[in-house]
């Protein structure tokens, strides 16, 4: 810990002395530069041990929901983070951008990873305990994976993606299968789900089916080639991909098999009532579930022309097969190309080349997953649930439309 | 002949013996009071619960020193989460009451767990046992779901009928690939 963090202020104010020194001719071009040659980001020790993003480019986290309670309250129980989908290229979320949801546990805990072990017992034949070394040595694997909030809804009075659909992010995490433990373990007939418990202070704990178990869920180390963020559960975090973001436990420190659903206080707190068994099945699993980051709400096109149409797509079902787009408001859907491999759960990068004629429009777009579901309109689940437009059972997946106005300017179209 | 069914039966054995045993040795055998220490998840039937006890006068005592300051005088009106129930009608259906844990809650023994695990803020793992039934007891007793008199334990506690124990829907059985809800197209 003997680096100081870098000033960043001073460091702006810095350059921006240099800048204005430039510009004033105090410095002479040595061989017939011109002026606008950039000035120099000084090397200093940080730069040296751990890069830093240029200056110039600011995209930011936001605290969600905008105009909400604030984030983080006194309490630790409401500490939500928002990811700038705006600016977002590729399909990996930098980790210093990934959105934070935490839910009665907003205290980041400082966990020493020699320290650190994760127990897995209850019903098994041999009790294990795994220091971070342990785990280290077992095969891993690197896939990437997106996480979701459930509460990621879009909302009529939210302007910009980040805003509508920043809590969800991916990246791409390392580590141990959790069956690879579990069959170290070796789970005692009847354990058919497992508890999996977190190390901060309220210790939150989720109920998984073995199934899931079993199947995909990774014990992850890392994201993104370095140690999992302290945000996102250094040093271990449990990966349950394509399930709502509270299963993904942080700072995972015990695995309990156990013969039945516990219910516990995380698992109940986003359960849905007797008579809404619909509603709960569409909140367990995500998607599949698009959206246009570029051009989006609060951005604006300059002049009418070629753009690229570019977005992010995702299911918790598996791979997206197909993403289409509208340019139209809905009449007609083209599909559009798919950036590199659509891996499962995880997001997936489309990009649809569009010339603008500078007459308002809607621009819409929808995903199908290997599964067959596809993303559904408002009004179309609005139609199919027999409720008011608006209202979306379970996880919203529902197309976000962007409206571009005759300025060239965006706005978020939902009703 | 004899050999040869002799080498079977040892391959049948060793085959399962295969199937138990682990296939790294990578890990520690933690000892039986490490995992009594770790292991605070308590199941619906309450198997893992601690001895101890706790009464409602108790638990009113507890909550005045170490929950009040937060949660307000008799469950509400400081910062942190409402405990008591809103007034409302003798029938009405107990959802509509709100997620306040000890009303919300599936079991009895959920509001243990939590109380256990997760309070006081910044202190957690401070209260004994018998304080934490002193106290489930008092929140129960507090929202009307248990009487003045009544003392949980770990007989008493998984017995408690809590009133929003049916009122969940049930979650579908997970399986690869299978879509959320079958027959909706989205």
């Amino acid at each position: 810990m003997g680096v100081k963090r870098p000033d960043r202020r001073r460091f702006l104010k810095g350059g921006a002395q240099v800048a204005g020194g430039l510009t004033l001719g105090a410095v002479q071009p040595a061989f017939g530069q011109t002026p606008e040659n950039p000035t120099f980001i000084k090397g200093n020790e940080e730069l040296v041990l751990y890069g830093e993003r240029s200056p110039f480019v600011t995209s930011m986290r936001m605290a969600h929901p905008p105009g909400g309670r604030p984030s983080p309250d006194a309490y630790g129980l409401y500490f939500h983070i928002a990811a700038p989908l705006q600016d977002s290229v590729g399909t990996i979320t930098p980790s210093s951008l990934h959105f934070v949801g935490t839910t009665r546990g907003g205290f980041i805990p400082e966990i020493d990873p020699r320290e650190h072990r994760l127990m897995i017992h209850g019903m098994v034949d041999r009790p294990l305990t795994f220091s971070m070394d342990d785990l280290k040595r077992l095969p891993s694997v690197t896939r990437p994976h997106f996480i979701e909030c459930a509460g990621n809804r879009s909302r009529p009075q939210y302007e910009t993606v980040q805003e509508t659909h920043g809590m969800t992010s991916c990246a791409e995490w390392t580590g141990v299968l959790l069956s690879v433990l579990l069959k170290e373990a070796g789970v005692k007939a009847g354990g058919t789900w497992i508890v999996a418990e977190g190390r901060e202070e309220v210790k939150g704990a989720s109920s998984i089916p073995m199934e899931k178990a079993m199947d995909d869920c990774i014990v992850a180390y890392a994201m993104n080639g370095e140690a999992v963020r302290p945000q996102q559960g250094f040093p271990l975090r449990l990966l349950v991909p394509g399930f709502e973001g509270i299963f993904n436990s942080k700072y995972l420190r015990r695995v309990k098999v156990v013969d039945r659903y516990y219910m516990t206080y995380n698992d109940y707190g986003h359960l849905n009532r007797r008579d809404d068994a619909e509603g709960a099945a569409l909140g367990m699993l995500i998607g599949p579930k698009s959206v246009i980051t570029f051009p989006s709400g609060g951005q604006q096109l300059l002049d009418r022309g070629s753009y690229e149409i570019s977005g992010l797509a995702w299911s918790g079902g598996g791979a997206i097969s197909k993403v289409e787009v509208s340019t139209d408001g809905g009449r007609r859907w083209v599909d559009a190309q798919i950036q590199g491999t659509a891996h499962r759960m995880a997001h997936t990068r489309f990009t649809y080349q569009w010339t603008w004629d500078g007459q308002e429009t809607e621009l819409l777009s929808r995903a199908t997953d290997e599964t067959g579901q596809i993303q559904p309109s408002r009004a179309q689940i609005a139609e199919y649930f027999n409720v008011a437009v608006g209202r979306v059972p379970g996880m919203d997946n529902s197309i976000q439309p962007w409206r571009i106005a005759n300025d060239g300017s965006v706005h978020n179209a939902i009703v | 002949m004899r050999s040869c069914s002799v080498f079977a039966l040892a391959m049948l054995l060793a085959g399962s013996a295969l199937a138990q045993s682990p296939t790294y040795g990578v890990g520690r055998t933690p000892t039986d009071e490490e995992i009594r220490a770790w292991d605070i998840a308590i199941s619906p039937t309450g198997e893992e619960l601690p001895p101890g006890s706790g009464t409602v006068e108790e638990g009113s005592l507890v909550y005045r020193r170490q929950c009040a300051a937060c949660h307000g005088v008799n469950g509400q009106g400081a910062g942190a989460p409402r405990l008591v129930k809103p007034n409302a009608a003798p029938d009405a259906d107990p959802w509509s009451l709100g997620r306040i844990l000890p009303i919300r809650a599936p079991y009895a023994t959920g509001v243990w767990d939590y109380i256990n695990r997760g309070m006081p803020l910044n202190r957690e793992g401070s209260l004994s046992a018998d304080q934490v039934y002193a106290l489930t007891a008092y929140l129960l007793n507090l929202n009307e779901v248990i009487p003045e008199d009544a003392v949980m334990d770990a007989e008493s506690l998984p017995k408690v009928q809590m009133p929003n124990r049916h009122n969940f829907a049930d979650l579908p059985d997970w399986s690869r690939g299978m879509q959320r809800l079958p027959g909706y197209p989205h």
